[in-house]
């Protein structure tokens, strides 16, 4: 059987357009995009700035305001580390939530050593932040806000025009990790009053490695203390030759998406609905991860109650997913999103994260759905826990020893 | 990243079912873990003569847990209750090349048979 690769939150193929308008400037126009004095770096440079270009109307932001780093991980560290170092005269209170990726929660934590205070705001049982609990946190010592635009587990969306009005309504700086949302949902800085944003390349058919940082430079004109320091490429903020290759590539694709969002989420969506039908057709106990109506087209969160997750990823072989099982991590702790919206231990073990994709077929989904149901019933046979909920015992209330 | 034999029992199980209420005295039931901790065993063996005639399982967890628990069934079975005390973890790690993420499923696979053997000889005072 062909593989079926449903993890397209953690990464997606590259696009082969994408690819073809990368390769010649592995090559052929090899030049370093800051030599300023011969053709090679002048063809550089123009595609960088075309590509910077294809970045920033994807997000209704100027090319000037896109500052290129590795990848998302980067963008949210200079973002918070970047605001927090030059705004601490004005104040040492972020705000962000505990369902953030490590990339945000890690330099927030970081910056707790450094003096600074941080607000974890909780969130609901479908992932969403409290807007009225955001403004309460907000202090005249408020520096950031920090929240995510679709959450990576269970794709729940925030609402980033109201959050980016509540901020700008009290002059905090509103940063978002778009990673999971770029070219996926529509997204525009000015519309929804966001001062930064991180991306990243390969979530969206562009290659790994590379990804920005927008960083808004009129009303209000955001500044930045670099975490690299080197060479002042990227206006100072981010030194470091550029990757050229990548950035064409990233560039390229978000030209695509946004010729092609549209017609993909639809079709997305509709894949999703299909697999999430398809499986309550023919099994009992699932249990739906984030919210059902503002969520990601193509992202699909399910707990199978009385099956672990590792487990039924062993039986779909062939079949790429991911689990917030514990023994999937390397932590041995179930995953922190879900536990985060009141997900029962229990349950955090048995989800499955079906993430789809730009060449995902619904044959694929098809076969999908049969090997689940197929590996779940057989694996509820072999579960003392299906049988005990058969039995009408209620498992929170057996006294387990744990270990 | 699986090994054969902890594919083999995934795929495979040996002595999946429950024993049913009768012979009640005969049976030993250990059930150990918890829904929390991702896994579960609940492991029966059947007890004549001071042997171990028949033995059964049930487990919600990961593969390594389903592998170690279908093992566990194997080798008790025609085994006497003090011989199955003496299979430890490590054996049962060993047999199936359990990497060091996994021996936490062996460990159970032990408690499970240590407790179905004290709830049998709980049966016979």
């Amino acid at each position: 059987m062909k593989p079926i690769y449903l993890d397209y939150s953690a990464t997606t193929p590259v696009d082969p357009r994408v690819l073809s308008k990368m390769l010649p400037y592995f090559t052929q126009l090899f030049g370093n995009a800051a030599s300023k004095n011969h053709g090679f770096g002048w063809a550089a440079e123009q595609a960088v700035d075309e590509a910077r270009a294809q970045i920033a109307a994807l997000i209704g932001a100027e090319a000037k305001e896109i500052v290129i780093t590795s990848g998302a991980t980067e963008s949210d560290n200079l973002a918070l580390m970047g605001v927090a170092e030059m705004y601490k005269e004005k104040g040492n209170h972020i705000i962000t939530c505990v369902t953030e990726h490590k990339a945000v929660l890690d330099p927030a934590h970081y910056l707790e050593t450094k003096g600074f205070e941080v607000t974890f705001l909780p969130v609901d049982k479908e992932g969403m932040v409290d807007l009225e609990q955001l403004e309460a946190a907000i202090t005249e010592k408020t520096i950031l806000i920090s929240l995510m635009a679709v959450n990576n587990e269970i794709g729940t969306i925030h609402p980033l025009k109201k959050i980016g009005a509540l901020a700008k309504k009290h002059g905090v700086l509103f940063h978002t990790d778009a990673t999971q949302a770029v070219g996926k949902i529509p997204l525009d800085v000015i519309d929804m009053d966001i001062d930064l944003m991180s991306m990243s390349a390969h979530k969206m058919y562009g290659p790994k490695g590379v990804g920005a940082l927008y960083v808004r430079r009129r009303k209000p004109r955001v500044r930045l203390s670099p975490i690299v320091h080197g060479g002042g490429h990227e206006r100072g903020m981010r030194s470091g030759t550029l990757n050229v290759t990548g950035i064409v590539g990233f560039g390229e694709a978000c030209r695509l998406a946004g010729l092609e969002m549209e017609a993909e989420a639809k079709q997305l969506a509709q894949m999703r609905d299909r697999l999430h039908q398809g499986l309550e057709a023919k099994l009992d106990y699932l249990y739906l991860n984030g919210h059902p109506a503002e969520r990601l087209p193509g992202l699909l969160n399910i707990s199978f109650a009385f099956v672990e997750g590792e487990s039924l990823m062993m039986g779909m072989e062939n079949i790429a997913v991911s689990s917030g099982s514990a023994c999937t991590s390397a932590s041995l702790e179930p995953s922190y999103v879900l536990r985060a919206l009141g997900v029962g231990e229990d349950l955090a073990h048995c989800s499955i994260r079906f993430s789809m994709g730009r060449f995902t077929t619904e044959e694929e989904i098809d076969r999908t759905i049969e090997k689940v149901v197929a590996t779940v019933t057989r694996l509820r046979e072999m579960s003392p826990l299906y049988d005990m909920a058969k039995a009408g015992i209620d498992i929170n209330t057996i006294q387990w020893a744990g270990h | 990243m699986y090994s054969e034999k902890v594919l083999d029992h995934y795929n495979h199980p040996k002595n999946v079912g429950t024993f049913d209420g009768a012979d009640e005295a005969a049976v030993g039931t250990g059930i150990v873990g918890a829904p929390e901790c991702g896994d579960v065993m609940k492991l029966q063996l059947k007890v004549e003569d001071g042997k171990i005639v028949d033995a059964k399982f049930k487990t919600f967890g990961c593969g390594s847990a389903i592998a170690s628990s279908s093992l566990a069934t194997e080798w008790v079975k025609g085994k006497t209750v003090e011989e199955a005390l003496s299979i430890t973890n490590s054996d049962i790690a060993e047999e199936l090349s359990l990497p060091p993420v996994k021996i936490h499923c062996s460990v159970l696979a032990e408690d499970a048979i240590k407790a179905a053997i004290a709830d049998y000889q709980s049966r016979q005072s």
